[in-house]
């Protein structure tokens, strides 16, 4: 596939942008950490096969509304979430949900990378092990070579597979976190901040790596960077203070903005 | 002027020369605090610290010394009948010569005259002040005591004079020297540096001195008995020492003791280790912080339990409920009430031992456990992992190298442990595997062999100081082995 016709392809995904179905769909989403109230009525919907970027200053709210999307909250003893939020029409904070189930579905990679203190071989076949994904070793083989593949890290450490993951650079870890979620095979992935802790280089790989993982994954993810979510995002959302000031299409969102807040945080005039 | 008067007045010393320090500087400053190098009060402190120490370091050295110099005298002038008897008799005269010399002060001086002329009876003016006296006293003990008396009394007028000229010289000294730039702040954070380096080498030292005074008491004890015959040897029966008679036929060998005391400490593992680390994981992963806030400091009130009352314990309450269960248990199979556990038996000591160190387990692993990063958890519960599954497969084997640790410092507590085995344990040196038997430990045998009127000089006794410094061997390997463990993978999450 040449250079001219994905750009092509692309460009028709996102003019189709207002057609493409939700995957999930936040209602009235409010959070209090004890006493504080952290979101204040949030409606935001996740399109499929799409990354949305969550921008907004520190303290906004941008990262526990992703939190909320896969119940990461609930290990938090004093957390508190309101409103309703669907996973394909079925809530998923709905007490017959299985939250072990909905985190199999909706994968996550942290802001600092975390691998396991196992070997790389290992923090792979983490998930599909608990899951009970594979049967044989043949296919947990196979898990670990395609998901590896798809967080484009394969060629680096095929030959040192029982290697300890923490051995790895950073870039590298972050992929293998990458890969380790993708294992798993969720429909949705979340990032927090995924390229926060790494050099330039490796947040290039990491968003090259996004931008691929979009054909077959939903994407949500959280940044402090404009740039990088210009670069990789279709569509973007604006937290400020908890709200949520404006959700548009990207292009939309960097270029001409429905509110004066979103304008002014992308010119760098607050935030 | 007694000692303690002295050391009041060098403090009070030590006082005015703070004060003093303290103004000096404040003067020297000329109103601008900012133009000192140091604040007044390091001023002051300095001043006080040239006052006080050099003062009662003389005081200390001179209260060491003095009493042998005048004993050295007073001996020396002890007439040449005493001196032609031997060194013991000297020293016993000596001694008399003291004990004369205390009475003497009790006495008035019309007594006083009665007695130096002879005309009173020494012993008999002495007893009235209830003083007594071995024998009825020589004249020239009189002579000697107040020799004594003499050169005590003025030993100690010049030492209160020379100290106290050391306290002022000390304070005048330092306070002379202070100027706005005299930096006061470093040479008080040296003294500080002096005094904590002194501390921390007292303790040392005092290990050491232990460590040496049971080595060379394990050493006499050796020369009697073979280190082989200690070390490999399968039968302890040390016989008793009759005075006199020299009896060094028992045979030591230390391989039962060592069984018994491996063994109850294994017991004690087996049901401290999975009790205290599920405590350990609740309190750590699963308690809510009010829970945890209660149930944590319940669980280390056990900590602080004397080890007696264990003993206790197991020998009024445990020890006969498991005699008594085993009888009816026996009784319901075969009919026959007969008790199958002694009441002073291994599982009643390794049980008791147990519940003692389940503190110890948990609250160690709990440490280590919530020392696992956060991230970590959350890396396994985003791909969907269950809190048990994180735990087996995720924290656990991260927190693995530390609980080692933390076990091998439990078990050296457990080996080295005394009071729960003195009492539960039972005496019985044997080898053998039923649990159910008495068996005894290093340490209920130390205790043995030490109890009761002993003289010092024959294996029977000696052996504890080898046993002791075994027992101290087998602790430190373990110590300095958790430590290594704990250390080596500390740095691992980093």
């Amino acid at each position: 596939m040449n250079m001219m016709s994905e750009a092509a392809v692309e460009k028709a995904l996102d003019q189709k942008m207002n057609t493409v179905p939700f995957k999930m769909i936040g209602k009235d989403v409010s959070v209090y950490y004890g006493e504080k109230r952290a979101l204040f009525d949030v409606n935001l919907n996740v399109r499929e096969n799409t990354v949305t970027a969550l921008i907004g200053p520190s303290g906004c709210g941008k990262s526990t509304f992703l939190r909320t999307l896969n119940r990461m909250n609930d290990t938090i003893d004093s957390c508190r979430v309101t409103g309703k939020i669907t996973l394909d029409e079925g809530d998923i904070y709905d007490p017959s949900i299985d939250v072990v189930e909905l985190r199999a579905r909706v994968g996550m990679v942290f802001q600092k990378p975390n691998p396991f203190p196992k070997s790389i071989y290992e923090n792979v076949t983490y998930g599909p092990k608990i899951h009970g994904l594979a049967r044989t070793k043949a296919e947990l083989d196979q898990i670990v070579e395609s998901s590896l593949q798809k967080a484009g890290l394969w060629n680096e450490v095929k030959d040192r597979l029982h290697e300890s993951g923490t051995g790895l650079s950073g870039g590298q870890q972050q992929r293998l976190c990458i890969a380790r979620a993708v294992a798993v095979s969720p429909e949705v992935i979340l990032m927090d901040e995924p390229c926060s802790a790494l050099d330039p280089i490796a947040t290039a790989k990491v968003e090259e790596l996004i931008h691929e993982l979009r054909t077959n994954y939903t994407i949500v993810i959280v940044t402090h960077s404009m740039q990088q979510a210009a670069r990789v995002s279709q569509r973007t959302a604006m937290f400020h203070l908890g709200n949520l000031v404006e959700e548009n299409d990207t292009d939309k969102m960097f270029t001409n903005p429905d509110d004066q807040r979103t304008q002014d945080y992308i010119m760098g005039r607050f935030g | 002027m007694s000692t303690s008067l002295i050391l009041l007045i060098i403090l009070i010393v030590g006082l005015a020369a703070y004060f003093a320090g303290r103004a000096r500087a404040m003067a020297s400053s000329k109103g601008k605090l900012s133009v000192l190098h140091s604040l007044p009060g390091y001023h002051g402190v300095y001043v006080a610290i040239w006052a006080v120490l050099p003062a009662a370091f003389v005081l200390a050295i001179w209260l060491l010394a003095s009493p042998f110099f005048v004993e050295n005298s007073v001996r020396s002038a002890l007439p040449e009948s005493v001196h032609s008897q031997g060194s013991a008799t000297t020293e016993l005269m000596l001694g008399q010569v003291m004990q004369v010399a205390n009475g003497l002060k009790l006495l008035n001086t019309e007594e006083l005259a009665a007695v130096t002329s002879g005309s009173s009876n020494l012993r008999d003016a002495l007893a009235a002040k209830g003083v007594p006296m071995a024998n009825a006293g020589e004249t020239y003990m009189v002579e000697a005591a107040q020799k004594y008396n003499s050169l005590k009394d003025g030993s100690r007028w010049v030492m209160s004079a020379v100290v106290l000229i050391i306290a002022i010289a000390g304070a005048v000294f330092a306070i002379r020297g202070i100027s706005a730039p005299f930096r006061a702040r470093n040479r008080v954070e040296r003294v500080m540096l002096g005094a904590l380096l002194l501390a921390s080498s007292i303790a040392i030292l005092t290990t050491v001195g232990i460590v040496g005074s049971m080595l060379s008491e394990a050493i006499r004890f050796f020369q009697s008995v073979s280190p082989s015959a200690f070390f490999f040897g399968t039968v302890w029966d040390p016989r008793f020492s009759a005075a006199g008679s020299g009896g060094t036929e028992g045979q030591f060998g230390l391989l039962p003791l060592l069984a018994g005391t491996l063994y109850i400490a294994f017991v004690a593992m087996l049901f401290a280790v999975p009790v205290g680390l599920f405590a350990a994981i609740y309190m750590a992963e699963y308690a809510r912080p009010v829970v945890r806030g209660i149930a944590k400091p319940l669980l280390e009130i056990l900590a602080g339990i004397p080890t007696i009352v264990y003993g206790f314990f197991a020998l009024v309450t445990v020890g006969p409920f498991l005699r008594d269960i085993s009888a009816q248990l026996n009784g319901l199979v075969t009919g026959n009430y007969v008790n199958f556990i002694q009441a002073q038996s291994v599982l009643t000591a390794g049980l008791v031992m147990g519940i003692m160190l389940i503190p110890f387990v948990s609250s160690l692993s709990d440490d280590i456990i919530t020392q696992v990063p956060r991230s970590l958890r959350d890396g396994s519960l985003g791909l969907g992992a269950t809190r048990s599954e994180t735990i087996k497969r995720v924290i656990l084997p991260a927190a693995l190298p530390g609980i080692v640790g933390a076990l091998l410092l439990t078990a050296s507590r457990a080996v080295g442990e005394t009071m729960i085995v003195v009492l539960a344990a039972g005496v019985a040196a044997r080898m053998q595997l039923n649990p159910f038997e008495a068996m005894t430990t290093v340490t209920v045998k130390i205790v043995n062999q030490l109890t009761g009127d002993l003289e010092f000089n024959s294996p029977q006794t000696l052996v504890a100081f080898a046993l002791g410094i075994t027992l101290f061997a087998i602790t430190l390997c373990l110590n300095i082995y958790a430590l290594y463990i704990v250390r080596k993978y500390r740095e691992q999450y980093e």
